[in-house]
């Protein structure tokens, strides 16, 4: 048996083995991915994002013990965990370190924690977060969080690799305004103030609060899903809730739970899911033709003229931008 | 094309609550370019062998110096060999006897470290037994 039906009939060696070859973009990787595909589509993916030190790896232990707890009929969700770190831009090293908040999640086979370096990823995640996501989709896993690199700003991209994103800020990080900064609250399903036991929290909120009333003004910010006939603001929409946790104590994390199961009994009741999965697909789409564009380019015409080109610009010859173009127009009359 | 990158997993299991050595051991290898799988202290030997395999690393170091040793290490290579990771190699630092790394290496410990081993040393090490062995990276 391949590796492929190895991971698909629940061989957590032979997933982790897989989830290598798509990480290293090996050829064995995109041929898997290739025949896992049709086994995707299952999952709930829950992405974590916020600065560092907000505790997001705790609040991913406790969501995954949770969740791992409840029972339906008699089986409780698998929960697949993908959290990525920075790799050094110089090194390409990088230290791992989110397993040391999630010791709990030990010893239960329905988890999977993989770590990943971000190998030159910029919006948070590394490049092939999306297709490691996918291969434990298709391997049954039900619920999938996605913590991000902790940079705080720039990780929009989680926004278009999950279904429910959940932003995570907490007090005591100095400027309250830091955690308005633009693209990170309206990428935000769910907010959370985290450490609420610490002295700034009630300003944290207060501030998070006011934000979100000015991002959505009609809607009311804080009320949950369930209120929205009251509201008068129909199914349409959803009103991201602010949440409070004590993710070291636990606390919280119930309500949180449900929020996120709220989130996406909203997505499939207003259609929005359907919306959200082409969104994801388009820009996965996206990604991968560059790249791949960008791979054929190198391949036709080799690093030479690439570097030569780098010369010129150096040398104030080109601009950057008439650099790249005569390279492209370069390739295309050699064809 | 893509560098293909080394993964390892710094691990400390047992009791003991010094992680300095461990510590500066990750941070080496992070810049000598490997990507450092590090799981924090007191990890049992079934949580070491579980991390290898979830994130299916080349090589695993563990740091100990509680004097379990002759304990741990038997019972993480025998978990190793029962997941069927049998194909990645294990290297120990810390306080070890050196009457004991005749009986560490017989059961297939690749290299042993005591302290005050210069970190380049550890780097080659863990380099050579990641080359020694054919899994597939």
């Amino acid at each position: 048996m391949g590796l492929v039906d190895r991971a698909l009939a629940g061989d957590r060696l032979a997933l982790a083995r897989l989830i290598s070859d798509i990480e290293d973009e090996a050829p064995a990787g995109d041929e898997a991915l290739g025949q896992l595909f049709p086994h995707t589509g299952q999952a709930h993916l829950v992405g974590v994002t916020g600065g560092t030190g907000t505790g997001k790896s705790t609040l991913v232990n406790q969501l995954a013990l949770h969740i791992r707890s409840i029972k339906q009929n008699g089986s409780s969700r698998k929960v697949g965990i993908v959290a990525v770190d920075p790799s050094s831009p110089f090194t390409g090293g990088a230290i791992l370190g989110d397993r040391i908040r999630m010791r709990d999640l030990a010893g239960d086979p329905g988890i999977f924690i993989r770590s990943m370096a971000s190998r030159g990823g910029l919006g948070g995640l590394a490049r092939r977060t999306r297709s490691v996501v996918q291969a434990l989709d298709a391997c049954g896993f039900d619920l999938i969080l996605i913590e991000t690199v902790g940079a705080g700003q720039s990780e929009v991209e989680i926004a278009s690799t999950a279904h429910t994103t959940v932003v995570v800020d907490s007090p005591g990080l100095g400027d309250e305004v830091q955690a308005i900064k633009a693209g990170i609250l309206e990428i935000a399903d769910i907010l959370v103030v985290n450490k609420a036991d610490l002295p700034g929290a009630p300003k944290a909120v207060r501030s998070l609060r006011m934000a979100l009333e000015q991002g959505y003004p009609k809607r009311r910010a804080g009320s949950r899903a369930g209120d929205e006939s009251s509201d008068g603001d129909g199914p349409e929409g959803w009103a991201p809730p602010l949440m409070e946790t004590v993710a070291t104590r636990g606390e919280g994390i119930e309500a949180l739970a449900g929020a996120i199961d709220d989130h996406r009994s909203y997505l499939i009741a207003s259609g929005e899911i359907e919306t959200r999965r082409r969104g994801r697909i388009q820009a996965e789409m996206d990604q991968l033709l560059r790249d791949q564009l960008a791979m054929d380019f190198l391949a036709a015409r080799g690093e030479g003229a690439f570097f030569q080109a780098v010369e010129r610009v150096l040398a104030r010859e080109l601009s950057p931008r008439q650099a790249v173009k005569g390279l492209i127009e370069g390739m295309t009359e050699e064809r | 094309m893509p560098k293909t990158q080394q993964r390892v997993l710094i691990a400390k299991p047992g009791l003991d609550g010094h992680d300095r050595g461990a510590k500066v051991i990750a941070r080496a290898l992070r810049d000598a370019g490997f990507e450092v799988i590090y799981t924090g202290l007191r990890q049992t030997p079934e949580m070491v062998a579980e991390a290898a395999l979830q994130e299916d690393v080349d090589a695993i170091g563990l740091s100990i110096l509680s004097g379990a040793h002759m304990v741990l290490v038997p019972r993480v290579i025998a978990l190793l060999e029962a997941q069927g990771q049998t194909d990645v190699p294990v290297l120990v630092g810390g306080i070890i006897p050196d009457q004991d790394i005749p009986a560490l290496q017989e059961i297939g410990v690749a290299s042993v470290f005591g302290p005050g081993t210069e970190t380049e040393a550890v780097i080659q090490a863990f380099r050579a037994a990641i080359g020694s062995n054919d899994h597939g990276h």
